[in-house]
């Protein structure tokens, strides 16, 4: 009888725990602490240190540095006070572009709220989640709203988003269009596997001195091609977008590899029966490429699109090599605000962007994983 | 004491004769880690110097380089925290404030002193007295002689019937005059002016050097950045505006580019023939007679910053005309306020080194300055080191012997005398975190205006209301009296 053994284990004498017995038991304490200590002293200190930094005021000393606590004043000034411009821009009437973004953004949260309420799994976490998602959703296209607006100017975080969602979705059309291209059994595939994948092998400062030169229009490879089509006096630094385009175009060329090898390694290892048999029944190529190849390669395109938006939120190299930010802030991101604030000493002022965009990539990376990777995952299960 | 004597030994040895056995062993084992800016300029001739330096003394230099805008900050670091892997450094003397105030230089001040060889008398006096200095002691040694100038060619002002700028309106004359003119003879049109505009670079003290002549007249104490009286920024009135609008419109003569162009792009066009006109520091001087990029040599004269024949009223921030009382130091009508920007490359050694240590920064930053070296180093364009001595000043004969012909060889030292000679010189901002002031709050508000995402009125606004809450920050008093201590007010 269970309880009668219960009792009886109870009963007997504890026995002497040897030390290679305490040892296995606390084996896997063991092993996973150096990794522990490893995260806590270089990363969960240095994110707590900074937090302290964004809410104090840097200030040399005789003999060293004072560090004195001045509350969200480093917000505050970016949020609402005197450098507001330069992260959140500057604010003008909005447009209907603005409009349609504000619309469509409300549209697609309306949708989502919907689906999430007729799904039967409403729980508390979920929703604050979800809530947290919306703010944000809605926040940031009220922000674009108006610095797209009648006398609006982008400021670092719009800059940002905009290397992101442009950056990242025209890497992943291109990465995707590649990899579908090289998964075909086409002649010199393998010499093009290599050659698409070389400028991911270079460091992103070589790429954005390289990209510099090329895009040169005075002195650069393509400056005769630029000068016969009549631009000699016209030069893409000198416009906000064309700028930022550039610096995209330049980001697009070094991850594009990236987004390639990921997502033909995805290709090559979907279930081949599947696709002969759909060119035996005289399947298409799109019909083939929509009902096998994509839901078979979703989850790994969704994942490879998240690990880039992370980076992406990083972006630094280009922006600073070819314009150092400029014509004004307009390609200026917010690493490079962060750098910029921290290499003039304000290191208060710098941590506190730092731990804005620490802030926002965070909600928008997990909130993609939630809403798009792992409903993606669940689907192909 | 032993490093006094073995200077003067290298001194009477004629430094690079080299044959010095016993003294040379004085630093033997002794390496010295020495930060400076990416090369080839600055941080080439250290490296040049280093190994000859290493046969003389026996000391170890190494010279470790970063990007120009990461100096400040690694020095900061290195020497704040108390690592100091970086025994001295090659740095812009705009940041002496930060590091002599903090403790972390060592006074150099009884080393040059008892030091022959180094010939400080022959330093120019504004080198030697300000640029080296905080509050009274020598922290920094100079290798090289910085301020705003202005270049032109000969050629094309000749064939234009023009006369060298005396006035930023004349200068706008001759860019738009210029403009188009095909000045290379490879039948493309260049530009009337070339200044280098892109942002977090020297965009900054380029508006600095036209807002000059229209802000500051009495005296270099009576400073141009701030009101020396309770440190309001010198910023909204009449002549900071007017600067502003000059500063904008050169660009309507410059190339397409020009908002992504840096001081050391605008210089080679100069040099390859592309440019009327250029601000720069002097290394256009020295980069127009090497004969492997210039395309110039001969065709270069310089002239002092423009100025204007009416300068601000403090007390009203408005316009009057220039007389003996409003513009003392006046040249031939205009009132020129040259701008020391930057002030000039020179080496600092940690407070924190080792005494040996110490002792060998010394001697190597010693040997690159004593005219032996230097002399030769200032005529070399790909150095960036410019003439800061009083002989390399009147020595026309070396410019001439390296092509740029006596007429272009006076004009050019011509130039950095009178500048280096007015009284009415602007001392670039010393005061602590003096980078937040320029290369933050000025540089964005500039590059912003340049884009045309500010006007006038918004660009002067974001300026004085940044300043304004740095000075908060770091307290009005403290900031106003060390402004005051640099510029020499009373």
């Amino acid at each position: 009888m269970a309880v009668t053994s219960a009792a009886h284990v109870t009963a007997a004498p504890p026995e002497r725990e040897s030390l290679s017995d305490w040892l296995d038991r606390q084996a896997g304490r063991l092993f996973i602490l150096p990794a522990v200590i490893l995260i806590l002293g270089f990363s969960i200190f240095p994110l707590i240190a900074s937090a302290y930094l964004a809410l104090s005021r840097f200030k040399l000393a005789p003999g060293g540095y004072t560090l004195t606590f001045i509350g969200w004043f480093n917000f505050k000034k970016m949020l609402t006070g005197s450098q507001q411009f330069h992260l959140l821009g500057t604010f003008g009437a909005i447009t209907l572009l603005g409009w349609v973004i504000m619309l469509a953004t409300v549209a697609l949260v309306v949708w989502g709220v919907v689906r999430y309420v007729r799904s039967g799994r409403v729980t508390v976490v979920g929703s604050i989640g979800r809530l947290i998602t919306i703010a944000t959703a809605l926040a940031l296209s009220v922000l674009f709203a108006v610095n797209l607006g009648e006398g609006g100017q982008l400021g670092t975080i719009a800059t940002t988003m905009f290397y992101v969602a442009g950056g990242v979705a025209v890497q992943f059309a291109l990465g995707l269009g590649l990899a579908l291209l090289c998964a075909k059994p086409i002649r010199g595939r393998s010499f093009f596997r290599v050659l698409f994948f070389v400028p991911l092998m270079v460091t992103p400062v070589g790429i954005a001195y390289t990209f510099r030169m090329l895009a040169d229009t005075a002195v650069g490879p393509f400056a005769p091609l630029w000068h016969w089509l009549g631009y000699a006096q016209t030069s893409w630094s000198a416009d906000a977008w064309t700028a930022r385009f550039v610096v995209l175009i330049g980001d697009s060329w070094q991850w594009i590899p990236f987004i390639f090898i990921v997502l033909l390694a995805a290709i090559e290892s979907q279930p081949r029966d599947e696709v002969e048999a759909a060119q035996l029944d005289g399947a298409s190529g799109w019909q083939i490429f929509r009902d096998i190849t994509w839901p078979s390669i979703a989850p790994v395109a969704a994942t490879v699109v998240l690990i880039r938006a992370i980076e992406a939120f990083k972006i630094i190299d280009l922006p600073n090599v070819l314009t150092n930010g400029g014509p004004g802030i307009a390609t200026e991101s917010l690493t490079l605000h962060a750098f910029i604030e921290w290499r003039a000493l304000n290191l208060g002022g710098s941590a506190a962007v730092a731990y804005i965009l620490l802030f926002l990539s965070t909600i928008a990376c997990v909130s993609f994983f939630n809403f798009v990777v792992k409903p993606m995952r669940e689907a192909r299960a | 004491m032993k490093i006094r004597s073995w200077l003067a030994g290298l001194a009477m040895a004629g430094v690079a004769a080299g044959a010095m056995p016993a003294v040379a062993a004085e630093f033997d084992g002794v390496t010295v880690n020495i930060l400076t800016q990416t090369g080839p300029a600055i941080s080439g001739p250290m490296q040049a110097r280093a190994p000859e330096f290493e046969k003389l003394s026996g000391a170890k230099i190494n010279v470790i380089t970063v990007p120009f805008s990461d100096i400040y900050q690694k020095l900061l670091t290195d020497w704040s925290t108390g690592t100091n892997s970086i025994d001295a450094a090659v740095f812009a003397p705009q940041w002496m404030v930060d590091y002599a105030g903090s403790g972390f230089l060592e006074d150099l001040t009884p080393r040059m002193e008892g030091d022959q060889a180094l010939e400080q008398d022959d330093i120019a006096p504004f080198f030697r007295e300000f640029s080296q200095k905080y509050a009274g002691k020598t922290y920094m040694m100079t290798f090289d002689g910085d301020f705003h100038m202005i270049f032109y060619r000969t050629d094309i002002l000749e064939e234009l019937g023009k006369q060298p700028p005396k006035t930023w309106e004349d200068y706008l004359d001759i860019a738009a005059a210029a403009h188009g003119k095909d000045m290379n003879g490879d039948g493309q049109p260049d530009f009337g002016s070339c200044i280098g505009k892109k942002r977090n670079a020297q965009g900054y003290w380029f508006l600095t050097s036209v807002a000059g002549g229209y802000i500051q007249a009495k005296g270099t104490s009576e400073g141009a950045f701030f009101n020396t009286e309770d440190m309001t920024p010198l910023i909204d009135n009449a002549g900071f505006r007017k600067a502003l609008e000059v500063y904008k419109k050169t660009s309507e003569y410059g190339p397409p580019d020009e908002l992504n162009l840096d001081v050391a792009d605008t210089r080679v066009m100069f040099v390859a023939g592309r440019c009327a006109l250029s601000m720069d520091w002097g290394d256009i001087g020295s980069m127009s007679v090497d004969p492997s990029m210039s395309k110039v040599t001969g065709k270069v004269g310089a002239t002092i910053l423009p100025g204007s024949k009416e300068v601000i009223d403090r007390a009203t921030g408005e316009f009057v005309a220039c007389d003996a009382d409003t513009c003392p130091h006046a040249i031939d009508g205009p009132n020129h306020a040259p701008f020391a920007a930057f002030g000039g490359w020179g080496g600092g050694i940690n407070a924190n080194a080792d005494p040996k240590v110490k002792d060998a920064a010394y001697a190597f930053f010693s040997y690159l300055s004593q005219p032996a070296q230097s002399n030769q180093d200032v005529t070399k364009g790909e150095t960036g080191f410019n003439p800061y001595r009083m002989s390399q000043l009147e020595d026309v004969a070396t410019w001439e012997k390296m092509g740029m012909g006596k007429e272009n060889a006076e004009s050019y030292l011509g130039a950095i005398k009178t500048s280096l000679n007015s009284p009415n010189m602007i001392l670039d901002l010393r005061i602590p975190q003096n980078q937040r002031y320029q290369q933050v709050v000025l540089d964005t508000a500039v590059a912003r205006y340049l884009a045309g995402e500010l006007d006038v009125d918004a660009t002067v606004e974001a300026v004085v209301e940044g300043w304004n809450e740095i000075n908060e920050e770091l307290g009005v008093d403290e900031q106003l009296e060390a402004y005051k201590a640099t510029i020499g007010a009373e």
